[in-house]
């Protein structure tokens, strides 16, 4: 348990009150949070205040509190999800700042995925990607003995890493074309690693790119960024081997 | 005892092995023709939901599927850590059907009715290979096949896992189902959307009031059937392992028009929790319990020790679960590892600065699995630094995500220093009553998976809820309800113009615009902080008269006090988290009464219902099969006034004992 004193801080918080008015900048002040508390629950401290003073208080997506849903969204000085390396803001503890810091938190910046309000994004692109091809197609009831299907390790826990995308969109929000490309090759790779998903493999990454590529999402320039900020540290690799998978059902589409 | 006869089980007749499949080679079936029209309503998108939905639109029946997320993917079930049940018998450790029943009855006290439990039993290895061909990838042996772990409880080991992150696979895998079937346009998926009511026609289910989230619109939805998958309400506690959105609203809607609420003092109390760090404190995390595998929990020997725990020698430690336990150690039931936990602490002997909080300490095990890697490395005569190392790195590989989430939030390395750990609400057995076909007493209106009352009786096994939810979804209901929709297929589907959707409409608006008028001087989560206070002290893992008494005189001020005093900010028509937390805190207020009054009731201590006044000398809980083995399913009749109505359960197959872990 820590034992450095409280702090008192400002945030500069984005508020804007629906997708077609305008936003700006407000400031607040963030007094007595305790290093314990995670980055939320200094927000919860915030809205609290706001409510006893009869003002609003600030919209924000949030659900599990424990780094695994993939709700919560906040673009915290800079960089999705905060300072710290493979968490989600959720997870992100007030420790990670220091007494008079000023904070700037505004919500995921895309095109694809408009503001609902203030720090509240929607996000359903991603879900018409998955719909588009994000599975694999066996009814329920078809399944046979589960170890009649043998799968090498190293081949299960490379599909489990690319399996852990949280869908948060934080590689969006990283990245300065707003590619989904990283988000998308998660789920390309998992399956096409995996021989249940083999089958399908050509037909699945040519149906989520061409999806990704009408919700208005930028391409990739390899920068990196997305890596670098992905709370679960999904890899580059994924990209690579999408784009692979894509040239293959290229190739044969043209046939 | 005789059941009230408003409860009708519906169990099949005949031997409790073949009583699943006579029936379901018998159960009405729906033509595909018809199919085409019949139109199903699933809140919540869950294991139950989306294994459901997905199932059902893929027999081809229309689909529609709420949820209050953004995305289906979101719901909760996507925190579950350790793994999913399932009677393989893959390690050849003498598990079968029969045994994984059996230990789930004696596990939840003998308070679950047999007939479920074994046909929960009986679809769990069917889990397993749906969910492997859907590519969920589950954790493997270098010969290719399937990993499992054992869990609380059991003396196999059949649970299936994918690191700590198993509910988040399999749910991952069954949105991925449930996308499938919205791409092809068999489902119509409306996320950002909160269930309000349930409206009635003549008797039977047959839609919802929704509001869309986003713009506030309140929206009429017809159903020849709802299904509510719409989890747990473990956040009545205000501080549980649950989601900040997980509620019983849409449950308590269906219980306030007529569905029986059963067993709703049944929760479940986990034990390795990260203790509480202050009043700011918003949400508990769990450590999953496939830690006790690997992990030793203890405190020390003497009182008010202030020693950190590695200048505590080995004798000077109680190792008090091993102790009292010998035959299951730390791997017994969640709720007997709760109390004890709670026993220690109580008497003096925690740990922490609050001291409330126990030691689980995975050093021991880091060094044999230390010790087994240099064998493997064929190194000789190692360093004890090298055995260390190449230990951690093995409990690095079985639970770093769970270890990570622990340092990030105590800011402390469990690979050096034990966890501290506590016990926190995490699941709730209780929910609405359903039959067999899962259907409640509210004709075409069913719950599944946490929702529900059914398999897990007083106490849920490990393990056991990501195999239900999935058994409900995928293998049960998509027979069991073709026994009610085959009588509908000559019902048109109702235009929602209907008097009863306007009315209940009406009714929704009504307590929307009361909520706003009410303008008052205190946060919703200040009225949420308080009853969670009154649960946990007077309704938490030790209960007695009095406090249950006292509790329900306050939690009716409480309730007074809400509708009097509430403050919501914002307004109707537009995004306003504040509302929405309105409407579900004043329904977790009610549900409180009703837990309060439920665990009163109950004159006997079972699974995670622990009476104070009703336990053995060595302080184990005390059942009283004579007066109550039954099934509490409760009506409501009014504010504050509900019904009590007792299902008999009949244990045909096991014989009641006094559980035994030592």
């Amino acid at each position: 348990m820590s034992t450095t004193s409280n702090m008192n801080l400002t945030l500069k918080v984005w508020k804007q009150k629906n997708k077609d008015t305008k936003g700006k900048f407000e400031t607040y002040n963030a007094k007595g949070i305790s290093p314990d508390m995670s980055f939320l629950e200094m927000f919860d401290v915030v809205n609290e205040g706001l409510i006893s003073d009869g003002k609003e208080p600030i919209a924000f997506d949030h659900d599990c509190r424990e780094g695994i849903c993939g709700m919560c969204s906040m673009y915290i000085n800079g960089r999705p999800h905060g300072p710290k390396q493979g968490v989600t803001t959720c997870q992100l503890h007030m420790r990670s700042f220091k007494d008079g810091d000023t904070i700037v938190v505004e919500p995921w910046r895309s095109a694809a995925f408009p503001v609902i309000k203030d720090l509240a994004v929607d996000r359903s692109s991603f879900d018409r990607i998955m719909a588009a091809g994000g599975f694999v197609s066996v009814n329920t009831g078809n399944a046979k003995d589960a170890n009649n299907i043998l799968i090498p390790k190293p081949e299960a826990d490379e599909a489990f890493e690319a399996a852990a995308c949280i869908g948060c969109g934080a590689c969006v929000a990283a990245c300065k074309n707003s590619s989904a490309m990283l988000f998308v090759s998660a789920k390309v790779s998992q399956l096409a690693l995996l021989p249940q998903g083999k089958i399908e493999a050509q037909q699945r990454v040519w149906d989520m790119v061409h999806q990704m590529d009408e919700e208005g999402f930028g391409n990739c320039t390899n920068t990196g960024a997305c890596e670098a900020e992905c709370p679960k540290s999904i890899s580059l690799e994924n990209i690579a081997r999408m784009n692979r998978e894509y040239l293959i059902s290229t190739a044969i589409s043209k046939k | 005892m005789a059941s009230s006869p408003k409860l009708n089980a519906k169990i099949p007749p005949g031997e409790l092995e073949t009583k699943w499949t006579k029936f379901r080679s018998t159960v009405h079936l729906v033509n595909p023709a018809n199919k085409r029209n019949l139109e199903i309503i699933v809140v919540g998108s869950g294991l139950a939901g989306s294994s459901a939905a997905a199932s059902l639109a893929e027999m081809g029946y229309k689909v529609k599927v709420f949820c209050f997320q953004d995305s289906p993917r979101r719901a909760h079930s996507i925190a579950a850590q350790g793994g999913v049940n399932a009677a393989k018998n893959y390690q050849n450790d003498g598990d079968s059907v029969y045994r994984l029943f059996y230990d789930t009855i004696k596990g939840g006290d003998y308070r679950a009715r047999e007939g479920n439990v074994h046909r929960l039993a009986e679809v769990s290895g069917n889990i397993i290979d749906q969910c492997v061909a859907q590519g969920v990838p589950f954790a493997r042996e270098y010969g290719g096949t399937l990993s499992n772990r054992s869990f609380g409880g059991t003396q196999v080991q059949r649970t299936f896992y994918a690191a700590g992150q198993t509910g988040q696979q399999l749910l991952l895998g069954a949105y991925s189902a449930l996308s499938r079937q919205i791409g092809m346009g068999a489902v119509t998926m409306l996320s950002r959307h909160e269930m309000m009511d349930v409206v009635m026609i003549d008797g039977k289910a047959r839609g919802i009031i929704a509001r869309d989230l986003v713009s506030g619109q309140l929206e009429r939805h017809f159903g020849h059937a709802v299904l509510l998958c719409t989890g747990g309400y473990g956040n009545v506690f205000y501080l549980s392992t649950n989601a900040m959105g997980c509620n019983v609203t849409a449950a308590w809607k269906a219980h306030k028009k007529g569905a029986f609420f059963g067993n709703p003092c049944y929760t479940q109390i986990h034990p390795t929790c990260i203790p509480v760090s202050g009043d700011h404190q918003s949400k508990l995390t769990l450590m999953s319990e496939s830690l006790r595998n690997d992990g030793r929990i203890w405190v020390p020997k003497k009182k008010d020790d202030n020693r950190k725990a590695n200048e505590i020698p080995e004798e000077e430690r109680d190792y008090y679960l091993e102790r009292r336990y010998p035959a299951f150690g730390n791997l017994v039931p969640r709720d007997v590892a709760s109390r004890a936990a709670k026993e220690r602490c109580d008497a003096g002997y925690g740990v922490g600065t609050s001291k409330m909080a126990v030691y689980l300490d995975f050093a021991a095990n880091t060094e044999r699995y230390g010790k087994i890697e240099v064998s493997k490395h064929n190194i000789h005569n190692p360093t004890k630094e090298q055995i260390i190392k190449l230990g951690k790195e093995v409990v690095k590989e079985k639970y770093g995500n769970l270890f990570d989430m622990y340092k990030q939030i105590t800011g402390e390395d469990p690979y050096e220093l034990p966890m501290r750990i506590y016990p926190a609400v995490h699941y709730t057995m209780g929910g609405l009553w359903v039959d067999y076909n899962l259907m409640t007493t509210i004709p075409g209106l069913y719950a599944l998976g946490e929702a529900n009352f059914s398999d897990h009786g007083a106490n849920r096994l490990g393990a056991s809820a990501l195999m239900q939810g999935l058994a409900d979804g995928y293998f049960v209901i998509p027979y069991t309800i073709g026994e009610y929709l085959s009588e509908e297929i000559r019902t048109k589907s109702i235009p929602t113009d209907n008097e009863a959707f306007v009315k209940a409409e009406a009714d929704v608006q009504e307590r929307i615009n009361k909520l706003f008028s009410i303008k008052g001087t205190k946060s919703v989560d200040n009225f949420h902080k308080r009853l969670g206070r009154i649960m946990w002290d007077k309704c938490g893992m030790a209960r007695n008269k009095e406090g249950l008494t006292q509790a329900i005189s306050e939690i009716q001020k409480l309730r007074e006090e809400f509708w009097k005093d509430v403050r919501v900010t914002g307004e109707a028509n537009e995004f306003n988290p504040e509302l929405e937390k309105a409407h579900r805190v004043a329904d977790f207020i009610e549900l409180g009464e009703l837990m309060c009054k439920d665990a009163l009731q109950r004159n006997e201590s079972c699974g995670g219902h622990f009476r104070e006044e009703y336990q053995t000398a060595e302080g184990e809980a005390k059942r009283d099969d004579d007066n109550f083995a039954f099934v509490a399913a409760w009506e409501y009749k009014g504010v504050s006034d509900f019904e009590l109505h007792k299902e008999e359960l009949k244990f045909e197959n096991i014989k009641l004992a006094q559980r035994n872990y030592a």
